[in-house]
C-alpha cells in the first residue's frame, strides 16, 4: 500500500492524543485549572491535528460531513461519529476540570471508552481489509489499542503503566510484525486462484500488463519495499519506539527526559505507521505479477 | 446506503471468455470513450502526450503465459498466451459497498448492478482498497471514484436501437468473447454458457461471490500430420557432386 504521509500522521498523533484523552478521562493524572488546560491542549491538538490532517487524503473534503450517514455497515464512518461524540464529552469533562475544578467522573469514564473506541474504530478501518492479508487480523485492533494506551501512559506522565504497556505493545508488535510476514501465503490468493489459468499443473505467469505506464492501482495499492530496508526500519521503530523511552523512563526522573522519551516514541510509532503501509500487500499486486505467486 | 441488498431481482453481468479473447483491447478503448462521454465525470488522463501518462480505466486488459505441465505424451507443451480483461465484477457480497462512508457507493435491488454516486462520493479511496480485483480507481482529475457501471445508460436507453442496449465493450469486441445477460435466470445465455463450460469465479477465497464469470480456455487440438505433400519434398540427392562436393570430400579428409 502507498503509503500516504496524511494517514500516517493521522494515525499516530491521533492514536496518542486519544490514548491520553483515555487516561485524563479515568482520572490519571487527576488535573483542575491550568495544568488540567495544558493536559487537555495537548491531547486535543493530537487528536484534532490528526483528524484534520486525514481529510488531507479526500478527494473532495467539502463533502466529509456525509461521512457521518453510514455507521451501521462502515468503519470509517463509526470512526466519524467515535471521534466527534469522544471530542464533545471529553470537551465537557475538561471544561469541568479547567473551568470549574470539578471532576465529572461519569462523564470522564464514558469519554476514555469513546477515546478508545475511537482508536478501535480506526483499527478496524484496516483490520477488516480482507484485500490486505497483513491487516486481516485481530492483532491490527490490539496494536493500535496497545500503542494507544502506552502512548497515552507516556504523555500522562503514568509511568509504572508506561514502564508495563511500552513492553507490552513492543510485544504485539513483534509478534504483529511475525504473524505478517507470512499472512499473504497464509491468505491462498495465488496468481493462480485470481485468474483459474493453473490447471492440471500448468504454470501461469505475468506476461504483459494492461498498459505500458503506470495507473492508480499501481501507485495506490502495490507499493514494493526492499526487505534490508524493511529490517532496519523495524529496528528503528522498536528502539525508538519503546527501548529508549523504557530506558528514560527508569532513569532517575526529569522532564528532559520525560520529553526525549514522548519524541522518540513517536518517532517509533510513525516508522511502524510507514512500515504498517509500505509493507502491506493488497492481492490485486496478484494480477500484475507483483507478488510471489 | 451501503448495506448490500439481501437478494437482487436480477442479476446482471459478464461472462468474459478466456478462450476467444484476442488480446485487441477494443473494449478498453470503447469503455473508455462511452464513458467519457456519457454518465458521470469524464475519464481523465493525466500528462497522455508526455513522458508519464497514465489516466482512468474502467476495464484492463492482462496477459498471462500459461506453461502446460509436461506429459509423458507430450513432453514439451508450448506455453499458451491467455488475454484477461477485467472490469468490475458485481459481485453479490461486494466489499466495496459496505465500506463507502457516505453512501455514494451502492448496489442496486433491481439489477445487482453495483454503482457509485459521484456527488457523494468524498474520494476516500476505501472502496478501491476493499475490491480485490482493481475494479476501482480513483480519477486523479475529478477527485471521485470511478468503476463500471455496466453501461447502465445504454442497457435501459431506449433511444439507442435496441442492438446497442448492451454494455459498450460487449457490443464492441470483434471475437465475440464478451457475453452480457442476466445470471438470475438459468435460462439466459449467460447461465447457460456459464454451466456449458464451467465458468469460475475470480479469487473465490476472498468470498466476493462475482457475478460476472470467466470461462476458461479450452484444450488445444492436436494436430496429426496432414501435410500429403512433405514425401514428395525428400531431398532427391543423397550424395553431392560437381565442385562442392569434391569440397566436401576433401575437406571431410583433412
Amino acid at each position: 500500500m502507498h503509503p500516504a504521509p496524511s494517514v500516517i500522521v493521522f494515525t499516530t498523533l491521533s492514536g496518542l492524543g486519544f490514548g491520553l484523552l483515555a487516561w485524563l478521562g479515568i482520572g490519571m493524572p487527576v488535573v483542575t485549572g491550568w495544568s488540567a488546560f495544558a493536559f487537555f491542549a495537548v491531547a486535543y491538538l493530537l487528536a484534532v491535528g490528526g483528524l484534520i490532517s486525514s481529510t488531507f487524503h479526500l478527494g473532495h473534503p467539502e463533502r466529509a460531513l456525509k461521512a457521518f450517514t453510514q455507521w451501521r455497515s462502515s468503519w470509517l464512518s463509526r470512526e466519524a461519529w467515535a471521534a466527534v461524540l469522544a471530542l464533545v464529552v471529553m470537551g465537557l469533562y475538561g471544561a469541568g476540570l479547567v473551568f470549574f475544578g470539578q471532576r465529572w467522573s461519569a462523564l470522564g469514564w464514558i469519554g476514555a471508552a469513546l477515546s478508545l473506541g475511537t482508536v478501535y474504530t480506526t483499527s478496524m478501518i484496516y483490520g477488516q481489509m480482507k484485500t490486505v492479508p497483513r491487516w486481516k487480523t485481530p492483532l491490527t485492533s490490539a496494536l493500535y489499542l496497545t500503542l494507544s494506551l502506552a502512548g497515552g501512559a507516556l504523555l500522562a506522565g503514568q509511568v509504572s503503566f508506561a514502564l508495563i504497556l511500552l513492553p507490552v505493545a513492543a510485544v504485539v508488535q513483534v509478534l504483529w510484525w511475525k504473524r505478517g510476514d507470512t499472512a499473504l501465503e497464509q491468505s491462498g490468493s495465488t496468481l493462480a486462484s485470481a485468474t483459474g489459468l493453473a490447471r492440471d499443473g500448468a504454470v501461469v505467469r505475468a506476461f504483459e500488463p494492461p498498459h505500458t505506464g503506470t495507473n492508480y492501482l499501481l501507485r495506490e495499492f502495490v507499493h514494493v519495499i526492499g526487505r534490508k530496508h524493511a529490517r532496519k526500519l523495524r529496528l528503528i521503530a522498536l528502539g525508538l519506539g519503546f527501548v529508549l523511552p523504557v530506558v528514560l523512563l527508569l532513569l532517575p526522573f526529569s522532564h528532559v527526559f520525560g520529553l526525549v522519551a514522548v519524541l522518540s516514541h513517536v518517532i517509533g510509532i510513525a516508522a511502524s505507521r510507514w512500515l504498517f503501509f509500505a509493507e502491506a500487500e493488497h492481492v490485486v499486486g496478484i494480477y500484475y505479477g507483483k507478488r510471489a505467486a | 446506503m451501503t448495506t448490500l441488498p439481501t437478494s437482487t431481482k436480477k442479476k446482471l453481468g459478464l461472462v468474459i471468455d478466456l478462450d476467444t479473447c484476442v488480446g485487441c483491447h477494443a473494449c478498453v478503448i470503447s469503455c473508455k470513450g462511452w464513458n467519457t462521454e456519457n454518465y458521470g465525470a469524464p475519464l481523465s488522463d493525466q500528462d497522455p502526450y508526455g513522458g508519464d501518462p497514465s489516466g482512468t480505466f474502467l476495464n484492463r486488459v492482462h496477459s498471462y503465459e500459461v506453461q502446460p505441465l509436461a506429459t509423458s505424451a507430450m513432453p514439451h507443451p508450448a506455453a499458451q498466451l491467455v488475454h484477461f480483461p477485467k472490469s468490475c465484477l458485481h459481485c453479490e457480497d461486494a466489499p466495496c459497498v459496505t465500506v463507502c462512508p457516505t453512501g455514494a457507493s451502492y448496489k442496486r435491488v433491481e439489477d445487482g448492478i453495483v454503482l457509485v454516486n459521484e456527488s457523494d462520493c468524498i474520494g476516500c479511496g476505501l472502496c478501491a482498497w476493499a475490491c480485490p480485483y482493481g475494479a476501482r480507481e480513483m480519477d486523479a482529475e475529478e477527485g471521485v471514484m470511478k468503476k463500471c457501471t455496466l453501461c447502465v445508460d445504454r442497457i435501459y436507453n431506449e433511444n439507442l436501437p435496441e442492438v446497442d442496449r448492451e454494455p459498450v465493450c460487449v457490443r464492441t469486441c470483434p471475437a465475440g468473447a464478451r457475453h452480457f445477460g442476466d445470471f438470475a435466470d438459468p435460462d439466459s445465455n449467460v447461465s447457460r454458457l456459464t454451466a456449458e463450460r464451467s465458468g469460475m469465479d475470480l479469487m473465490p477465497e476472498q468470498g466476493t461471490k462475482p457475478v460476472n464469470q470467466y470461462l476458461p480456455p479450452r484444450p488445444k487440438d492436436t494436430l496429426d500430420q496432414i501435410d500429403v505433400l512433405a514425401p514428395f519434398l525428400e531431398p532427391v540427392m543423397q550424395e553431392s557432386n560437381g565442385f562442392l562436393g569434391w569440397l566436401d570430400r576433401t575437406l571431410e579428409k583433412i
